[in-house]
């Protein structure tokens, strides 16, 4: 992948040191931020540094994260926590699992920097069990981290003590937020509750909690080296530093990439992506994981930010950018997203709980070819609604892919509702495979591929698809080498 | 309490901060519709889950709708309640739990008695413009108590805040994901092979028909027709006091006469009293707290009356099982004793007798299926109805409850005295044990009587009363979340009581969960209790042991108090359980 464009704070000690060496982390200034701090700083210098650098929540949300732990700090407590959450679970996202993997001290270093800022003495890391190697590289470095007196009692030699205990997930998709995690931690069902109270005030066992995402934290420790000011150079006038992207699907290279905030959806998918497979057109990009929206070809020029993103009808989320070409349905793609949102909605808040399934059923019947124009509209409105009125983000976020997709794309959903088409051929029920009589010369190539045996014809004769019993697989149409199978 | 300025609806008001939207809004007569929400102030339950969502609201400067159950209120805040973009969320949240919601209220258990169809009329839908997908599960009628049908689940988990945080017992969550979530026991088990004590306060506070009790009525009107049965019905103190109000009268209307009245025109052979074996449960049980204090026996003594209780203890405390009384409840000595003496005294063969209690209990009709609560192939109790239960048999018979004119229970199971009656309420059965217990201790007829120490909600209440040189120590609680604290410090040896009186249900019976719905209404426990104390005052007779037709049945039968006949009929035994 071409590193042209790309800056790396949160990635930067990735694949270049060996994550079970401390030494190696050491040697490239690990720690060294964490030290400077307990010998040189105030907890409260520590929070106006991270203010000044503006570094926002990395997970999806973009909460300044110097603020959240300020008011984590004012909020009395006999005890107070901090909390990594390294429960990523977007499809196709990995960036935290290779941080956790390749860089593991940087998030135990900016942990205990977090807890030394608002007074926490414990720590938990939240990471799904699904993360087998990620875990094992996070106790091997905790256990390095204890043996140096770098995480635990008295650290370096100060009055700052912190802990930090690991919980694995269960590998459910709402604990990503904030408050469903704290339940989990707790033992409780994995679900949000109402905020506020926010974790600020109220969370783990009901003390100031402060949750970070594994990508935030990773930056903490340059932001400490470099100097916040420094760090506050890069990226846009609301979203400073870098961001790391999941590319996946269509694009040529895909994989992490690490790029400043501002930079273009072009730069990313064609100067770093390489562009479109197959020399295909590009079509849209989903970004912000399931719950994201869809931006098409209009927005590839909008220097990319949280605000930005969410103007154009998506979100940042945890940085998942799934790219599709010009034969993808967008109406197909806002219903696979929707499923998977739905399967994971922690079913508490009626919005999420039914509204999201019948949002799902209204498309099933689009793609099915049984949509009305009446539909469109209930699906508008539905989707507006449930925005409005879930309980969590996944809730809120869950109707983003359909109503985007909708105000960009609306042409493909009128074409499956009013014309029984889909535009893209991916809508099997919207599709018919027919025979053409004159090009066919009776190879019996396609009636041997067909699954549901319903192509009729003896050889060296033309063949027939009995429409019936065909189930739209396309098998005959990939088979035939004479070009005498339509697609329409 | 600080207090915030607010705007609602552009009315300026001032509210103390800890007030909710919802709270602030009903302060200047805006109403607000909730689903979910569920708050019994002087109980102390709240059910704040916020998932109904049907109490949306816009609050200024706030993005998406904020639930009003639980938006707390701050300095200058802007509310609105009722523009279309509220009222629009609010209905399409009801046609959507509509849509996953079976259509039969005609024949639905809850019919006007339901919160969803209560607020589908009030909120004005006509029709469901979403269709969908409606979830089936398998019913779940394997306890004799309750009753789960899980299609008409809207997940409000006031079930769940009930069972959970309330009474400690954790034996219903929410389980599963997405359009699949359910609220049930651990291993989707089925409630029988549960740690449930089917106190029934779930029942109690289910806004639909997804909880409800298991229904007898129908056994019960096989039993009075048929003609080869002489069948017995015994009435509880708490269904007195609560029964009117499924007839539209005011809660806390005392009913005892026309309800013995409704019991003889539905057809039941004799019309007795449960009060009759409280007084009995009295004397056995002061009896009992006298012979530990005399013996040196284990203290405190707890009491043994309601069956939700016991199952608890059995499952949680199963190393204390020597410390609760061993007297049976009341209404299974009334069983008892009809089976036997009143059999023998009549001439009637106990085989064909059919005894029926009417209870404000679910855990009653559990209790009836033990085993060990009958003799001779026989239960002590064949059925057991909830005042709910009671009152649709009075409409189903045609009864017009309500002018009634008041009759007499029959004699001599009828009896009863001030003391039986307060069994219905928190802390009575204590203080009727007190007040038989002084006199028999000291010798004299006390007159003060009347202990106002050991009343009230409070769910932890405890006093001392001297009894001659003796100063006795009592506890009570009621909620068995309550009783659990109780116990932890009996286990750890923290507590001096002499005798503590436990009850399951929230208020005592009056609150139990076959009453008739308080639909989250904590007044009308309160004037339920009132009642309960207005009948004993109302009574000549006030102490257990003045019940004439009781001490004639020791006389003619038992022979002496706890003594070796009234420990046959009238004591059981526990068993341990396990913990699932």
């Amino acid at each position: 992948m071409s590193t042209k464009k790309q800056l790396r704070i949160a990635l930067k000690n990735c694949g270049v040191i060996d994550p079970e060496n401390i030494e190696e982390y050491i040697a490239r200034d690990g720690y060294m931020a964490m030290a400077n701090i307990l010998t040189d700083m105030t907890p409260e210098d520590v929070i106006d540094e991270l203010k000044k650098s503006g570094l926002r929540g990395r997970g999806g949300g973009g909460f300044p994260t110097g603020l959240k732990l300020e008011l984590a700090r004012k909020n009395q407590g006999k005890k107070k926590y901090i909390v990594c959450n390294a429960d990523e679970g977007d499809p196709g996202a990995f960036m935290d699992r290779s941080i956790l993997e390749g860089d593991p001290h940087a998030v135990l270093e900016a942990m205990a920097i977090c807890g030394y800022a608002v007074g926490a003495s414990n720590g938990y890391i939240y990471i799904r069990a699904e993360y087998p190697l990620a875990i094992e590289r996070l106790k091997i470095a905790l256990k390095q981290a204890y043996k140096l007196g770098l995480i635990g009692k008295n650290i370096l030699g100060s009055s700052f003590s912190f802990d930090i205990e690991m919980k694995y997930g269960a590998g459910a998709f709402v604990c990503g937020e904030e408050t469903a995690l704290i339940n989990s931690i707790e033992g409780n069902r994995g679900e949000p509750h109402f905020k506020p109270p926010y974790p600020a005030e109220k969370g783990l066992w009901n003390m100031p909690t402060t949750v970070n995402n594994v990508e935030t934290l990773a930056n903490i420790p340059t932001i400490f080296n470099m100097g916040a000011a420094k760090f506050a150079k890069i990226g846009t006038k609301t979203s400073k530093g870098t961001k790391v992207f999941a590319l996946a699907g269509n694009v040529n290279k895909v994989g992490l990439v690490e790029v400043p905030m501002g930079t273009t959806l072009r730069e990313i998918v064609f100067d770093i992506g390489g562009g479109i497979t197959d020399g295909k057109g590009f079509k849209a990009v989903q970004t912000g994981g399931p719950s994201g929206g869809c931006i098409p070809a209009q927005f590839l020029d909008v220097p990319i930010d949280y605000e930005s993103l969410k103007e154009i009808g998506s979100m940042m989320g945890s940085g998942g950018m799934i790219i599709m070409d010009e034969n993808t349905c967008m109406v197909d793609i806002a219903k696979y997203y929707l499923e998977f949102t739905t399967d994971e909605s922690c079913g508490k808040c009626t919005a999420c709980r039914i509204g999201n399934k019948r949002l799902y059923e209204i498309l099933q019947k689009i793609t099915d070819g049984t949509g009305t124009e009446e539909d469109l509209v209930k699906l508008k409105e539905l989707g507006e609604i449930i925005k409005d009125t879930s309980l969590c983000g996944l809730g809120q976020s869950a109707p983003n892919p359909v109503l985007s997709t909708m105000k960009y794309f609306y042409d493909e959903y009128e074409a499956h509702v009013k014309d029984k088409t889909c535009p893209a051929g991916i809508c099997s029920s919207l599709t018919k495979y027919e025979i053409v009589k004159d090009k066919c010369i009776g190879c019996t190539l396609c009636a041997k591929a067909c699954p549901a045996a319903c192509i009729i014809g003896k050889v060296r004769e033309p063949h027939v698809i009995d429409q019936d019993k065909c189930i739209k697989c396309g098998a005959c149409y990939k088979a035939c080498k004479f070009d005498a199978i339509t697609k329409s | 309490m600080k207090e915030v300025n607010i705007t609602i609806n552009d009315i300026k008001v001032s509210v103390p901060e800890n007030y909710t939207v919802l709270e602030a809004a009903r302060e200047v007569d805006i109403e607000i519709p909730t689903l979910c929400h569920l708050n019994l102030h002087d109980l102390k339950a709240v059910n704040r889950s916020a998932s109904c969502r049907v109490c949306v609201v816009e609050v200024e400067g706030r993005g998406p709708l904020s639930p009003s159950c639980s938006t707390y209120v701050s300095e200058g805040m802007v509310i609105r309640t009722n523009t279309p973009r509220a009222v629009k969320a609010r209905r399409t949240m009801v046609e959507l739990l509509l849509s996953d919601h079976p259509k039969d209220c005609l024949t639905c258990e809850k019919n006007q008695h339901c919160d969803l169809q209560r607020l589908a009329a009030d909120l004005g839908v006509r029709e469901i413009e979403y269709v969908g997908e409606q979830s089936t599960y398998e019913q779940d009628n394997s306890s004799y108590s309750i009753f789960r049908n899980l299609d008409k689940c809207v997940l409000c988990r006031r079930c769940e805040t009930m069972c959970n945080e309330i009474q400690t017992c954790g034996i219903l969550s929410g389980m599963d994901r997405g359009f699949e979530t359910v609220v049930g026991p651990a291993f989707g088990l089925p409630m029988i092979d549960t740690m449930c004590t089917f106190c029934g306060q779930c029942v109690a506070v289910c806004p639909t028909a997804a909880l409800t009790e298991i229904s007898n009525v129908r056994q019960v009107w096989d039993a009075i027709n048929d003609p080869e049965k002489f069948v017995v019905v015994q009435t509880a103190p708490a269904v007195r006091v609560a029964l009117g109000e499924e007839f539209g009268m005011e809660p806390g209307t005392i009913v005892t006469g026309k309800m013995a009245a409704a019991l003889r025109r539905m057809g039941f052979d004799r019309i007795f009293d449960t009060d009759f074996a409280a007084d009995l449960t009295i004397i056995e049980e002061a009896s009992e707290l006298i012979h530990r204090v005399k013996h040196g026996g284990r203290l405190p003594i707890l009491t043994s009356c309601c069956p939700a209780w016991v199952k608890f203890f059995e499952h949680q405390f199963p190393d204390l099982l020597d410390i609760p009384s061993t007297c049976k409840s009341p209404h299974e000595m009334f069983g008892a004793i009809v089976k036997t003496y009143y059999a023998e005294k009549f001439n009637i063969d106990p085989k064909k007798m059919v005894v029926v209690s009417v209870m404000p209990c679910l855990a009653k009709k559990y209790e009836a299926a033990r085993p060990e609560l009958g003799s001779d192939g026989m239960q002590n109790v064949d059925y057991v109805i909830s005042t709910r239960e009671a009152a649709k048999m009075i409409k189903e018979a045609g009864i017009n409850f309500v002018n009634l004119p008041d009759e007499d229970f029959d004699n001599p199971l009828g009896e009863s005295t001030g003391a039986s009656i307060i069994f219905g309420a928190t802390g009575g059965v204590i203080e009727a044990a007190l007040r038989t217990a002084c006199d028999w201790l000291t010798g004299e007829s006390l007159e003060e009587i009347d202990y106002h120490q050991l009343r009230g909600l409070e769910g932890i209440r405890e006093g001392s009363v001297k009894i001659g040189d003796k100063e006795f120590k009592i506890g009570i609680a009621h909620g068995l979340g309550n009783a659990r604290k109780l116990l932890e410090d009996i286990r750890a040896g923290k507590t001096e009581y002499h005798a503590i009186e436990i009850m399951a249900c929230p208020g005592g019976c009056i609150g139990g969960g076959g009453q008739p719905y308080h639909q989250g209404d904590s007044e009308i426990i309160k004037k339920r209790a009132a009642a309960i104390y207005r009948e004993d005052m109302g009574k000549t007779k006030r102490k257990s042991h003045e019940n004439v037709n009781v001490m004639k049945l020791y006389d003619e039968y038992l022979g002496e108090h706890y003594g070796e006949k009234a420990h046959k009929l009238l004591h059981t035994k526990y068993q341990k359980r396990e913990l699932i």
